[in-house]
């Protein structure tokens, strides 16, 4: 098969391998958020929001070259829906990337009071988004629908660890007010989770539309 | 299937240049009132496609038909159609444009001089009128006398679809209409088109996929003489459902 337009696809390629770069990075930075909870690491927490920026600068690099794509190169068909979930695709990860910086600003928040409860869902709750992030872009990459719905699926789990860690948190700090602050926070840290595994989601159903042309629910 | 919205529907379509066949088995429907494109790498027969539509490859010796081009009802290919009365209603606009070394005004007043019309008024009105349809009438308002060969190429392009228009087509076949032209000249003729679907069903081969997309309602892509797909134009080029057409729009063609 001869391509005749080499060095267009050439770029799509590269800017494909640019957004797998910036989806692994941000991958570590959901890592890191939680490993600086358990470990009250406040200066890994700082790490996390200062490298938000890193994340911010790939979304905006990689918008900036789809758009010069579409306009230089008027691709079509698979070419340009690629082009347009790339686009679409950097959006949800500089989202999560978000989400990594707000668990650490709760962190932060913390600081290095003892933990109000054991929180020993919390990185399973963070090895399982990890790991939907990762088979999500996986998932794009070899334009395999069933793994992206498969992947999908997975997310009720997440859903399922964030309504339960809700109620446990509650019920400590019903029986104690002086926990309100601390269990806020770690609410809120099962909520970004939550969310992360959320925009995961859209991941994947940004890869059905690839595929298929299609737009499709995949909650 | 016969319905209202097709102006032409091509059946079985077969086309031979002495032994070289040139179109397998064509099926297509052409909508009223719409843009239908004709894409494909050089030599997959879309032009030739195009001229089977008014019997112009008639002039080509040794080119033989079978199957059928049904235009109002009739099949254009049976024994008793009249070839000039079917050119004048399915008109022809080239690559080239060929204006006649004539004045501007003789240029569109010669095809329906040439079918009967005598009266000096009526011609006069119908050779405004179509300057008007082509987008040409105000440019050339002052200098209708004057030689069509002093007009620029887009000028001339629209005075050929004008002259086209002077007769009163329902179809008009388009062969790279603007391959010629500038891109500022390819845009009006492309406006043109546009205005002109109102009135006119219109198919055009073009080698500009873009133009293609920019212009027409429906696509087929034909590769060495079959025709691989044929659809809505947002389809083809969004999402087409054969592979061959997605290899050959994103350029991944060999």
């Amino acid at each position: 098969m001869n391509d005749s337009r080499k060095n267009f696809h050439t770029e799509l390629n590269d800017l494909e391998k640019e957004m797998l770069k910036m989806g692994s990075v941000v991958g570590e930075s959901i890592s890191k958020s939680i490993e600086a909870l358990m470990n009250k690491d406040l200066e890994l927490a700082d790490k996390v929001i200062k490298d938000d920026d890193v994340i911010d600068n790939y979304e905006l690099d990689i918008e900036e070259k789809c758009t010069r794509l579409i306009a230089l190169q008027q691709p079509v068909a698979i070419d340009l829906r690629k082009i347009i979930v790339i686009s679409k695709l950097v959006t949800d990860l500089e989202r999560i990337g978000d989400n990594a910086s707000n668990i650490a600003h709760r962190v932060k928040d913390i600081g290095d009071q003892p933990l109000i409860k054991e929180m020993q869902d919390l990185p399973g709750m963070r090895d399982k988004v990890v790991k939907q992030l990762r088979d999500s872009l996986e998932a794009f990459v070899e334009m395999d629908i069933e793994k992206a719905k498969m992947v999908a699926a997975r997310d009720k789990e997440v859903n399922q660890l964030d309504k339960q860690i809700n109620k446990e948190l509650l019920s400590v700090m019903e029986n104690d007010c002086a926990t309100i602050e601390q269990g806020t926070s770690l609410m809120f840290i099962s909520r970004f989770l939550e969310r992360i595994g959320d925009h995961s989601t859209n991941i994947c159903e940004r890869t059905v539309y690839m595929k298929t042309g299609e737009w499709t629910e995949l909650e | 299937m016969s319905t209202k919205e097709n102006v032409l529907e091509i059946k079985n379509l077969n086309f031979y240049y002495d032994d070289f066949q040139a179109l397998n088995d064509i099926n297509m429907d052409v909508k009223k009132n719409k843009v239908t494109a004709l894409i494909g790498p050089s030599g997959c027969g879309k032009s030739t496609f195009l001229r089977t539509i008014n019997r112009m490859n008639d002039l080509i010796e040794g080119s033989r038909v079978e199957g059928q081009v049904v235009f109002d009802g009739d099949d254009i290919y049976s024994g008793n159609i009249d070839v000039v009365r079917l050119r004048k209603r399915i008109g022809m606009v080239f690559q080239q444009p060929n204006p006649f070394p004539k004045s501007v005004f003789d240029n569109v007043a010669y095809g329906p001089k040439v079918h009967g019309v005598k009266d000096k008024a009526e011609i006069e009105e119908l050779v405004i009128e179509s300057l008007k349809g082509a987008a040409l009438f105000d440019e050339v308002k002052d200098r209708l006398d004057s030689s069509a060969l002093g007009l620029s190429g887009g000028q001339q392009q629209r005075l050929c679809i004008a002259r086209a228009l002077a007769v009163k087509p329902e179809v008009l076949l388009m062969d790279e209409p603007a391959s010629a032209l500038d891109p500022v000249a390819t845009a009006k003729i492309e406006d043109l088109i546009e205005e002109l679907k109102e009135k006119y069903s219109i198919v055009i081969v073009t080698h500009s996929m873009q133009q293609a997309a920019r212009v027409s309602d429906e696509t087929g892509f034909f590769l060495m003489g079959d025709l691989i797909e044929f659809d809505k134009t947002d389809k083809i080029f969004e999402n087409p459902a054969n592979q061959k057409t997605e290899d050959y729009i994103t350029g991944r063609f060999g």
